[in-house]
């Protein structure tokens, strides 16, 4: 009796010290949760869900403060990835301001009066320019974010929507047609 | 006689390649204009170096390498460069791309050729030649041969395909019958680049005249070039497969030949290679099938840049063609015009009506009889793979090897419910790739967002660190004050100075009336005095007295 009190106290006392050296040995820094929310979102660091970036998103979804269709950019498609890693019902687009084809910004290279305000207001440094010069968009750098729009003094950014090209061309869902047999 | 080995599933469709092989090879005429793409191999398109309205000589070159996997694009003919803008082109989607439009002038003069002797050439060199005659595999994916060669990897086998397996293409076997002993000076050339031990030329045995032909013109060379007779199936010509038959080995998933030591390149790449070297001739045109439903099905050797329809006006198509498709009927795409200019890539062209290729019936539902897994030569599970890609279900997808799909159409070919199995593995692969590419995109806007972020934070601190450092300075400079004082200190003291000598002037000062005085105005003086004292006392003692009737 007293041996077998023994052996379990012993043996209690063994896993205790295991579990607390795992729990030191293998603690993980920050919220694994919110790195894989993060993976999930398009990083356009738009700031259309109402979070100053893509990562403060994640980290109200991770919270559980923010619903998960918030982000037009990352469309009813990135609703699904997340509904999907998060074990919740996917919900249709919910937010103000809708999904739209993807676009780039392009400045006008003869209204630009050199301000740098939209280089400020880049989240990704995707405009090269300086004071009194003129300002260029790098193209492959742009996510397309809008945030450039707002900050220019003489309105001189559009934002074209990304043409379909060649070497970015996509089969398409093959569509099968009925025809009327009677 | 080898052993072959067998690959898993084919099939055995009609050949049709009888059609196109009754005459000779004809020479294309030289068309009124050429439209040459500046991308016709796998990568990156190439640059043109040429302007508008330069007069260009027959194999000089008019567009470089862009990227390592990039070629080069030659003039096919000689004459003048009339414009480099966006032209339709051989592709499915029907976009446009850059291409340099050539008025030939007639004369068809030739750029200074110089033949090579390759025995002198380093491998580098030899590299560099074939990418400068934009020298691209000639089987279809139009690789850049010179990438072929890159590697120091030991070549074991050194195979040459010339199985050719897709129905009506006949464009290889003309070539290995009417031009044999190029070819194998072509594969002297590959076999001393790789140096290789064993060369095996696959042939399948629906073709006995180019294999025949074949034998001759290796045992005319004295060489031990085996050439094999493989078994016709389809798809037994897809480099894979071929490999699998001749050798027994089997390329892993996501592997190169090379990684299992085989290396593998067209008959047709072999010949041109050899033009490059011996001859000092780019790749400038190709042997290209004219067939289906048309009245002279034929092999032309036609330059780059030929529009289809010439070629087709050619062999003239008959009544009831309404489409044309590029490549054979199982692979092949349909083209979106038909004059749009011959590539690198075009093996075949084939006139399609609905009585040679009666539209399929509709698609029913997948019974899942697996008819398209036992026939898939590249031992995958089509009906789970048609499942998820139908259902945009790619992780799926991939997970069940959909990139090890070589697209043959097999699976398509079989299926007793006509569904266009191929369609849907495309629209998934296509699928795949735009995602991985916006992963990429969305990975680089979040380390470029990140350190953006970073730099901020630091800039800020540095601007702390500094006005920190210069309030410590000036507390610094207080504490030494005395020893040197500062500005606002000398200041102070000369005030200071000026007040004490005021002060000083005015103690000394006395009132100028009285100096010598009598002494009754001194004694008045006195009383006057006494008097005002007197007061004073009193005031003070009022004061006083004031003090306790406020409070009280």
């Amino acid at each position: 009796m007293i041996t077998a009190l023994w052996v379990m106290i012993a043996l209690a006392a063994l896993l205790g010290l295991v579990l607390g050296f795992s729990a030191v040995r293998f603690k993980i820094e920050g919220n694994p949760l919110v790195e894989k929310i993060d993976a999930v979102l398009p990083q356009t660091q738009c700031g259309q869900c109402g979070y100053p970036g893509c990562k403060p998103y994640a980290e109200a979804i991770a919270k559980g403060e923010a619903d998960i269709n918030l982000c037009p950019p990352g469309g009813d498609d990135g609703i699904h990835k997340l509904a999907d890693l998060l074990g919740v019902e996917y919900k249709p687009f919910g937010g103000d301001a809708k999904p739209k084809a993807k676009a780039v910004a392009f400045i006008d290279e003869q209204t630009c009066i050199g301000c740098t305000l939209c280089i400020q207001a880049c989240p990704v440094d995707a405009i090269v320019g300086a004071a009194k010069q003129m300002h260029t968009v790098i193209a492959s750098e742009c996510t397309g974010c809008e945030l450039c729009l707002p900050p220019c003094p003489v309105d001189c950014i559009s934002m074209p929507a990304i043409e379909e090209r060649l070497t970015d061309w996509k089969w398409k869902h093959p569509v099968i047609t009925l025809r009327k047999i009677a | 006689m080898r052993t072959l080995h067998h690959f898993h599933g084919g099939i055995h469709p009609t050949s049709h390649k009888s059609l196109s092989t009754h005459q000779s090879i004809a020479r294309a005429p030289l068309p009124k204009s050429l439209v040459i793409p500046l991308r016709q191999h796998a990568g990156e398109a190439a640059k043109p170096c040429v302007n508008v309205g330069d007069h260009v000589l027959k194999g000089q070159r008019i567009g470089t390498p862009s990227a390592t996997l990039s070629s080069s694009i030659h003039a096919p003919t000689s004459g003048t460069i009339a414009s480099i803008a966006l032209h339709q082109i051989a592709h499915p989607s029907a976009l446009p791309d850059l291409c340099i439009t050539l008025i030939p002038d007639g004369k068809d003069t030739w750029i200074k050729r110089e033949a090579v002797d390759f025995l002198a050439l380093s491998a580098n060199e030899m590299q560099q030649h074939l990418r400068d005659f934009g020298i691209v595999g000639l089987g279809g994916a139009t690789f850049p041969s010179d990438l072929k060669l890159r590697h120091p990897i030991k070549v074991d086998t050194l195979i040459l395909n010339g199985a050719e397996c897709e129905p009506y293409i006949t464009c290889d076997d003309m070539l290995m019958r009417e031009r044999a002993s190029e070819i194998v000076r072509g594969i002297v050339i590959l076999r001393h680049a790789l140096e290789a031990g064993e060369v095996l030329i696959g042939i399948e045995d629906n073709k006995p005249e180019a294999i025949a032909a074949m034998h001759e013109a290796v045992s005319a060379a004295q060489l031990d070039y085996a050439v094999v007779a493989v078994p016709t199936i389809y798809p037994g010509g897809s480099a894979k497969h071929l490999i699998k038959v001749l050798t027994g080995l089997e390329v892993p998933s996501g592997k190169l030949p090379t990684d299992i030591g085989v290396q593998c390149f067209n008959v047709a790449t072999a010949l041109s290679i050899k033009r490059a070297l011996d001859d000092g001739e780019p790749l400038i045109s190709r042997i290209v099938t004219i067939t289906g439903n048309v009245e002279h099905p034929r092999n032309y050797e036609a330059l780059i840049g030929t529009a289809f329809s010439d070629l087709i006006d050619l062999s003239v198509a008959k009544r009831d063609t309404n489409r044309y498709i590029m490549g054979g009927p199982m692979m092949g795409v349909v083209l979106p015009a038909v004059n749009v200019p011959l590539v690198k890539s075009s093996n075949c062209v084939i006139a399609a009506s609905d009585t040679l290729f009666p539209p399929a019936p509709p698609a029913l539902p997948c019974i899942r009889c697996t008819r398209c897994a036992q026939v898939c030569p590249a031992e995958l599970q089509p009906q789970d793979l048609y499942w998820f890609a139908k259902s945009n279900n790619f992780g799926k997808a991939q997970e069940y090897s959909l990139a090890d799909c070589i697209e043959c159409g097999v699976c398509a070919y079989v299926c007793p419910s006509h569904i266009p199995l191929v369609q849907y593995y495309r629209y998934a692969k296509s699928e795949i790739r735009e995602r991985s590419a916006e992963k990429l995109a969305a990975d680089k806007a979040r380390e470029r967002h990140e350190y953006r972020q970073f730099r901020i934070e630091r800039e800020k601190q540095e601007k702390a660190e500094k006005l920190a450092q210069r309030e410590a300075a000036s507390k610094a400079a207080a504490v030494v004050a005395p020893s040197t004082p500062s500005v606002d200190d000398t200041q102070q003291i000369r005030i200071n100075e000026a007040i004490e000598r005021a002060k000083a002037q005015a103690a000394e000062a006395h009132p100028k009336n009285t100096d010598a005085l009598t002494p009754e105005q001194q004694a008045e003086i006195a009383s006057i005095e006494a008097r005002r004292a007197k007061i004073r006392e009193l005031a003070t003692d009022a004061g006083a007295d004031d003090e306790p009737h406020k409070t009280s």
